[in-house]
């Protein structure tokens, strides 16, 4: 196990302590495709070490981004600078210490598992005995050992995934871009994937990924941007956008009823918001069990209740009045 | 001054570097099914050769070359079979196998995110294209000096214009092919491909064509390849030779930089 910590990010140590200078910074970035624009304009910095994230619903302009980001999708428009790089003019240059993990595993279906790791760590200009050394230390690291001679198409998708992201890391990369790690995956093999994850980001790896489970940025991400319709409408930590975005509790209330929009009127007073989705109403508290008391006083009785903590997906839906993932 | 030329130095060491590194991803996906595919390519060109050119000769006293000579037809036939060998291998694998790693495997998607660059993807496809032409023109020289169809020393010279010919039908076919939209464009291809087999002076000289047809065939890439391959292989073409080289230089020139530019353009979105 230990052995692992060994494979990443022995770059990390030559880092200045002092020097906060951004490794990916993007000022009034723009793309479009033809008369439609995916990303409309957005601000962002990622230092050295941090996990990043970008949270958002499908086609909010995240893969966009992270391919603008790992230098194959020329921004058409503002300012881009990765490792102090313009990514158009020296792509090359920065995709060398760059890790990719795309939406869509694109592993070459020709090659094994363990070839897919030699063969990519060559592209990278990797001497032959060191890509060897690696990858066998990348299939431990991503559980897959067993699996080195197969081939890539009867693996599971959550070992595409860890394929994937093994392969990300033969160059031993300075930044990780990540473009969800885990969608379509098994809630375990997922905790896989997040184990791995947390030990890169222990290394000093710098991540930046993309996701629209709530609970994945506020597991992994020390610093967020939640993106809708190609533009961020808030950043911070994951806490910091719950404090500032949303109260410590929810109340959530079932109504068995056609319509949850009848009772919702009659919550008028308690807590702070009240927001009425198609199947429960939820109310957003201080005290989650004082405010179901009230409910009860009120002589209201709902069919089911929850009371939990406020999450991102809160936040979310407070800034763009849409649930995350529908 | 060694400032500006290093680094342009350093890049061509690099380009080198990272198109081989294209070349060794393929020599690893070679696979077994794959060399009975290998064999077909060299075994084709020789059953011409036998079917026609001793079948056919057998029919034929002879045939007349442009400067006089009277030849055997296998002769005559023999090295056309050799350009086409050349052009058939190269097309292969820039074509059908260039397009199914583009489009369908989605290979080099996964490519551009290293510091791999399209040009050097579509440089390294073609290299390994005559890895596999020349081996298949190689082998055919060897049996056309075994059969005494042309020596040895003729060979020698023959195989570079062999793999010259391959690298200009294999970076003008995968030119075409980041054109092609689904695999039925390359049933038009594969026409237009054995059009080409049948009238480049292959089997019969371009001289008995009416002169408007005879000036269409003579600009064809396998007319000029056949063209020179004759003249190496047999002679009496003279200087113009030359002219087949420097054709052939810049098809593959033109090949190339079509083929890389169309590719930045669907893979950098
Ligand atoms: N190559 C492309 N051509 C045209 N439209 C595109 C292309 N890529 C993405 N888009 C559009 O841009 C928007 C943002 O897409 P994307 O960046 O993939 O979002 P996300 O990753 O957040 O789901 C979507 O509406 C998508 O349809
Ligand atoms: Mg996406």
């Amino acid at each position: 196990m230990s052995k692992c910590l060994v494979v990443v990010g022995g770059h990390r140590y030559g880092r200045p302590v002092t020097s906060a200078a951004p490794l990916i910074r993007a000022r009034g970035l723009v793309k479009r495709f033809g008369d439609f624009t995916a990303v409309d304009g957005i601000d962002v910095e990622v230092r050295p070490g941090e996990a990043f994230g970008f949270l958002g619903p499908n086609g909010a302009g995240k893969s966009s981004t992270m391919r603008m980001i790992g230098c194959i999708s020329p921004p058409s428009g503002g300012e881009l600078r990765i490792l102090g790089m313009d990514p158009v003019r020296d792509g090359p240059a920065i995709r060398a210490r760059l890790g990719v993990c795309p939406q869509l595993d694109n592993l070459d279906p020709e090659l094994t598992v363990q070839e897919n790791l030699t063969t990519y760590a060559r592209y990278f200009g990797v001497p032959r005995s060191t890509a060897r050394r690696r990858a066998a230390e990348l299939l431990d690291f991503v559980q897959l050992t067993e699996r080195a001679d197969s081939r890539v198409e009867p693996l599971s998708g959550g070992m595409k995934r860890r394929l994937t992201i093994a392969r990300a890391l033969v160059n031993e990369p300075e930044i990780v871009l990540l473009d969800e790690p885990t969608t379509g995956l098994d809630p375990q093999a997922r905790h896989l994937v997040w184990e791995r994850l947390f030990r890169l980001k222990q290394q000093g790896v710098t991540l930046v990924l993309t996701t629209h489970y709530m609970d994945e940025a506020e597991q992994l991400c020390d610093r967020l941007v939640v993106m809708d319709g190609g533009r961020i409408v808030a950043e911070g930590s994951p806490r910091a956008l719950i404090e500032q975005h949303s109260t410590r509790e929810v109340l959530e209330l079932r109504f068995a009823a056609e319509s949850q929009e009848a009772f919702a009127g009659k919550l008028d007073g308690l807590g702070e918001r009240v927001e009425v989705l198609p199947d429960r109403v939820l109310l957003y508290v201080t005290d989650g069990d004082a405010a179901l008391a009230q409910v009860e006083a009120r002589g209201l009785t709902p069919a089911a209740v929850l009371v939990r903590r406020s999450s991102l997906e809160d936040v979310f839906l407070h800034l763009t009045g849409r649930t995350l993932v529908d | 001054m060694v400032t500006l030329v290093l680094p342009r130095l350093l890049d061509t060491a690099g380009t080198t570097r990272r198109s081989a590194s294209m070349v060794e991803r393929n020599v690893a996906a070679l696979k077994s099914v794959y060399w009975l595919l290998l064999i077909s390519g060299f075994v084709e060109p020789v059953l011409y050769l036998l079917s026609i050119g001793f079948g056919v000769g057998r029919l034929i006293d002879g045939i007349a070359l442009p400067d006089g000579r009277v030849v055997e037809y296998a002769v005559f036939v023999a090295p056309a079979m050799l350009a086409a060998s050349a052009m058939t291998g190269a097309l292969a694998e820039t074509t059908f196998n260039f397009f199914g790693k583009f489009k369908y495997q989605k290979l080099y998607d996964g490519i551009i995110a290293t510091p791999v660059r399209p040009f050097e993807i579509a440089l390294g496809e073609l290299s390994w294209a005559m890895v596999r032409g020349s081996a298949y023109s190689a082998a055919f020289l060897a049996v056309m000096v075994t059969m005494g169809l042309t020596t040895g020393g003729r060979a020698l010279l023959a195989f570079p214009a062999a793999v010259l010919t391959g690298f200009a039908f294999g970076s003008a076919g995968m030119a075409l092919s980041t054109f092609m939209r689904s695999w039925q464009d390359f049933d038009l291809m594969a026409s237009a491909q054995f059009t080409l087999f049948l009238f480049s002076g292959t089997f019969i000289p371009a001289e008995v064509y009416p002169a408007a047809l005879r000036w269409l065939v003579e600009v064809t890439p396998l007319y000029r390849s056949v063209h020179l391959l004759r003249d190496v292989c047999v002679g009496g073409g003279g200087w113009w030779g030359l002219a087949d080289v420097l054709y052939l230089l810049a098809l593959t020139a033109l090949g190339l930089t079509v083929a890389s530019r169309r590719m930045v353009g669907l893979l950098y979105r």
